[in-house]
């Protein structure tokens, strides 16, 4: 594990060396930014918009009692989709989404020497191959997130118009009372956070890839599990330091 | 030129390589052959630096690449060519991509002088008109071509080929053969190629290192062949019917 570790972060160092050329760089950061960004909205919009529905629901069936008021089932929709669900279960789909195809690109490219060229011209692979996409990943999840907390609080307002269970003006005024600033912040730290970590997690399971296709998938697979994992303790971290 | 000193190479217990020490010239085509496991890919990656050697140097034009950093081998590496056995391109780049990947890195050329370079280069591999298409649309043969253009796009003073012909007809592997032989010579450039295709030793060898058991066991020309009494060679390079009837013949 610390052999792991170790080699984890010597490869992040690399990676993070002065490119060669940094107009070169930037292309390749645009071009994983439209993959990561604009590949993922549409399952980021679908998922979104079902998880602020079915919160919406949840929330307004749990509040049975009369003597509260069912604005209140807004407010809790919306500070758990932008707290948790949003950041959280985006950024699992997304290790799966973009960190496995990240994986089994890089993995494909070492197992047939893609990587050893790069190193033979002499380009810094790490660099070359792994910045462009981990800065990707911290500039984009946090937009994709943004987007998803529009999108869930939307999903909540269909829910509302569709089921009746909260009435739509109920809604609107529990989503726009007392929101605090913090909750915001906390979600865009926190997807920064799993960004670097889904990127960076899988570049360095597929850069170290040994073998042919079946090892590619098994880089694969590991990149996306270790990274939902560790999606899940950075969670608990952040939500302890900042709450 | 290329120098290796005295390489060992050692993977845990076993030692792949044992005190390889030989110069490749330029303007000659150099070849390492040796039977399957007997180290010649390993020496060609402890060459290029893709494997550090256990013990030994590597010496390009008097300077100790194997003692140098990162950083340091750069200047070095911008002139090194290298044909990988499987040609290596890249998945997601056009042929003309791949050929330019380099020139975007290391030159400061504008865009129509390296277009202008990659369509130079594969016109020097007959490769014309495959501009906009991806390795995938490529057969075994034109990738390879491919890689040859890739490798001097550069215009290297070392090229670097490993197994040439490893899944290519005859007739496509003398043309690759002819290829590296003509860019050799054209260019002057110091050229390592690993093979044991036979068509390739007597073809194209003029300077041949022969490795057994990760040991220098002959060095020799391919004109030297027919007439050495060395019995591994001999087993090794005569080992088909046809062969040894092309040696009686002799």
């Amino acid at each position: 594990m610390f052999y792991s570790l170790g080699r984890y972060i010597l490869l992040l160092r690399l990676s993070f060396r002065k490119p060669e050329k940094f107009k070169v760089y930037w292309a390749e950061i645009m071009r994983e930014m439209v993959s990561i960004g604009i590949g993922s909205l549409g399952i980021i919009s679908i998922i979104s918009v079902f998880i602020g529905a079915a919160t919406t629901i949840q929330v307004a069936f749990q509040l049975a009692s009369p003597l509260v008021p069912m604005s209140i089932a807004g407010s809790i929709a919306r500070d758990s989709t932008i707290l948790e669900f949003s950041p959280t279960i985006s950024s699992l789909v997304l290790a799966g989404r973009v960190g496995s195809s990240i994986a089994s690109q890089i993995g494909t490219m070492r197992v047939t020497e893609q990587i050893d060229a790069l190193e033979i011209m002499g380009v810094n692979a790490p660099g070359y191959l792994i910045s462009p996409k981990v800065i990707a990943g911290m500039c984009m999840v946090p937009m994709l997130v943004i987007a998803s907390i529009l999108l869930a609080i939307t999903g909540g307002y269909i829910a509302c118009v569709v089921s009746g269970d909260v009435t739509p003006a109920d809604y609107i005024t529990g989503v726009t009372q007392n929101f605090a600033g913090l909750t915001v912040r906390v979600a865009l730290i926190k997807a920064i956070v799993f960004g670097f970590i889904i990127t960076s997690i899988c570049a360095y399971q597929g850069f170290y890839t040994q073998g042919g296709a079946l090892e590619v998938g098994q880089a694969s697979t590991r990149g996306v599990v270790y990274s939902c994992v560790m999606i899940l303790f950075a969670d608990l971290v952040i939500t302890r330091l900042m709450l | 030129m290329i120098e290796t000193k005295n390489i060992y190479k050692t993977f845990g217990e076993n030692e792949v390589l044992k005190d390889i020490s030989t110069q490749f010239k330029p303007g000659r085509n150099n070849l390492i052959i040796g039977g399957s496991g007997s180290g010649k890919t390993t020496l060609l990656k402890c060459i290029v630096g893709l494997h550090e050697p256990t013990k030994g140097s590597v010496i390009f034009d008097g300077e100790n690449f194997t003692e140098m950093n990162f950083e340091q081998r750069v200047p070095i590496r911008t002139h090194i060519g290298m044909l990988f056995q499987n040609s290596a391109l890249f998945d997601s780049m056009t042929v003309e991509e791949n050929i330019m990947f380099p020139l975007n890195l290391f030159t400061d050329m504008s865009k129509s002088e390296k277009l202008d370079r990659a369509n130079f280069c594969l016109k020097r591999v007959n490769l014309e008109d495959k501009n906009k298409l991806f390795p995938s649309e490529l057969s075994g043969g034109m990738k390879k071509r491919v890689g040859i253009a890739r490798a001097i796009s550069m215009q290297p003073k070392y090229l670097f080929v490993d197994e040439p012909n490893s899944g290519l007809d005859p007739k496509t592997s003398i043309l690759i053969d002819e290829l590296i032989d003509e860019l050799t010579k054209e260019y002057n450039i110091t050229t390592v190629v690993v093979t044991h295709d036979m068509n390739s030793v007597m073809g194209i060898g003029d300077h041949i290192i022969f490795l057994y058991n990760g040991e220098k066991w002959w060095e020799g020309t391919n004109k030297d062949i027919a007439k050495s009494d060395n019995k591994e060679l001999n087993e090794f390079v005569f080992a088909s019917k046809f062969m040894q009837a092309a040696k009686a013949k002799l």
